[in-house]
């Protein structure tokens, strides 16, 4: 269980300039719930997985990870039981390493990084078979440097180290934004899959309509700091992608954008 | 053949100073100005040590010691203080100054009289005289490959691999649970350690320790890198490190071959400068674009690229 309790949070603190986005925002998730957030920009979608990953801090309220208050945690250690995919594909791994040394280095996440080896022969075949899972062909490029990969590869390599190892929570930040359509539908396919196999609580940012449609449990529309729409279960499985669209233009007049 | 033999002796008492630099520049993305300082502090704990009678290989020990405490210093500053690289570098340059004397006690100390690294009373007796002359490169030569290979096995280790990714996506190391920033402040560390481990071989090798023996160190080692890494490309198979170490040799070289030039030594600095400047454009490919453009080849951006839309067509 995830939990957002009466959060404030304002950007530009004592300036003329301050901007507040959250006021008394209070959001539950359940455990192994899929969650897709859509919302037009600066409706704080993005600000709510950068309190959820440690990245800002609110100015009140609590954030609970299955009961545990983080909080004040530092920012990396929540990435101990969390993982976040970023829009920009070069965001998730190390273009100087090796794909090879980028899996060893996101299996070892949460532990010390000591003076063994930093690749294991015995695991070669083990990543190869994840590899050859997602139809890339990425199996066949363990040892080419990851900047020579294309994007929709690199996000698929990035989407496979960010779940290696056992994670509760995974936040997705427009993961397939930057992607063609045909690669974006695999990506979108293989998170689906990850997010169920492994159980995992999913927090899903997208500009997609028909992705937070099809794709979850359940959908959750932003709007100035404020939840809009709340679609779960049955509720979100009636949700039409115009009943989505018309919610979704009514706001972006209010917000100053002609259509 | 003395030349020669020069040049290889000072590449590779240098060649730690260049991998110090590697580790800094290249693979944190640091450019470390703490160098200018930790290199003659590695000499002075050297040159003092030797002074208080202990064998000259722990004094080097010692050195690398005291540079990877320097290395710290700038680390912290620059991530727990968030100074910007370059300030905190230059902060602890600054502070290095004042401890380098407090360490040497004065300006200038020679350590004629006692045993060196590469003047010894054992080596005197172990090696015939026809090897006498290449007693340097006898001790030098091992201890530069054992560290080299020591740096290839770190950097293939996990904690290596870390120590990259905070290099080129600090983000990545955040998400593997890891502080991106306590990171690069061990990688600092290791870079002055080795920095310090130059300034003491340097130091044993002319025998004296001296203030200013540090000025330029940074920009001398960083070309040595760049040198190394740009002009040994294409030799693939050739490891990072080694190329920096050659790359720290061929400076050398460039430099005596200024000086068989007629070069005033006086003029050294300035000629490091230079040559960092050459070094650093013509790397960048700029050099090159510079001159199309000087000899009018192609003025503009829009120009040249209308004349190759031309020329396709």
């Amino acid at each position: 269980m995830l939990e957002l309790r009466h959060i404030d949070l304002s950007y530009n603190r004592g300036t003329p300039n301050e901007v507040q986005l959250f006021e008394d925002f209070t959001l539950k998730v359940e455990s192994g719930q899929f969650v897709s957030i859509v919302g037009s920009n600066g409706s704080g979608k993005t600000s709510l997985l950068n309190l959820l990953s440690g990245r800002f801090r609110p100015q009140k309220g609590e954030i609970l990870i299955d009961g545990e208050d983080v909080t004040k945690q530092a920012e990396h250690l929540h990435y101990r039981s969390l993982s976040r995919v970023f829009q920009d594909p070069s965001a998730g791994t190390s273009p100087s390493l090796t794909l090879l040394q980028n899996l060893a280095l996101a299996e070892h996440k949460g532990q010390r990084y000591g003076l063994r080896p930093g690749v294991s022969r015995e695991r070669m075949d083990d990543y190869r078979s994840q590899l050859a899972a997602f139809g890339l062909g990425l199996e066949n490029r363990l040892n080419d440097k990851v900047i020579t990969l294309s994007g929709g590869q690199r996000q698929a390599v990035a989407l496979l180290m960010a779940t290696m190892t056992p994670i509760k929570i995974l936040l997705l930040d427009e993961h397939t934004a930057a992607l063609d359509p045909k690669t974006a539908e695999a990506i979108m396919q293989l998170t689906h899959q990850i997010i169920r196999e492994k159980k995992l609580t999913a927090l899903m940012v997208t500009h997609n309509l028909r992705y937070s449609l099809r794709y979850g449990d359940r959908i959750l529309m932003m709007h100035g700091g404020k939840i809009l729409l709340d679609a779960n279960g049955e509720a979100k499985k009636v949700l039409q992608l115009d009943d989505l669209l018309s919610r979704f233009y009514a706001i972006s007049i209010e917000a100053g954008n002609s259509i | 053949m003395e030349i020669l033999l020069g040049i290889l002796e000072q590449g590779l008492t240098y060649a730690f100073l260049a991998l110090g630099l590697y580790f800094a520049y290249i693979i944190l993305d640091f450019p470390d100005l703490t160098v200018d300082g930790s290199f003659p502090l590695g000499a002075a704990v050297s040159v003092s040590l030797s002074l208080a009678g202990l064998p000259p290989l722990l004094t080097l020990v010692a050195a690398a010691l005291a540079g990877a405490a320097a290395g710290l210093c700038t680390g912290l500053i620059h991530v727990k203080l968030r100074v910007k690289d370059l300030l905190a570098g230059l902060i602890m340059q600054t502070a290095l100054y004042t401890v380098n004397l407090m360490i040497a006690g004065r300006s200038n100390v020679p350590i004629f009289d006692r045993d060196t690294l590469f003047q010894n009373t054992r080596m005197d007796a172990f090696l015939p005289p026809s090897l006498q002359p290449l007693r340097v490169l006898i001790m030098m030569l091992p201890l530069v490959i054992l560290i080299k290979l020591a740096c290839d096995a770190f950097l293939s280790t996990q904690a290596g691999f870390l120590l990259k990714a905070a290099g080129d996506k600090p983000s990545l190391v955040c998400s593997l649970a890891h502080d991106p920033g306590m990171v690069k402040v061990g990688g600092l560390a290791l870079a002055n350690a080795l920095v310090a481990l130059s300034g003491a071989c340097v130091a044993q090798e002319q025998r004296f320790f001296e203030i200013s023996m540090g000025t330029g160190a940074m920009l001398m080692g960083l070309a040595s890198v760049i040198l190394g890494l740009k002009l040994l490309e294409s030799f693939g198979r050739l490891r990072e490190t080694t190329k920096v170490i050659l790359g720290s040799v061929i400076y050398k070289a460039v430099i005596a071959f200024a000086i068989t030039l007629g070069l005033p030594p006086n003029a050294l600095k300035l000629l490091t400068a230079l040559t960092f400047l050459v070094i650093l454009v013509a790397g960048n490919g700029q050099m090159a674009a510079h001159f199309r453009r000087l000899f009018g080849l192609s003025k503009t951006c829009t120009e040249s690229k209308t004349q190759k839309e031309a020329k396709d067509a």
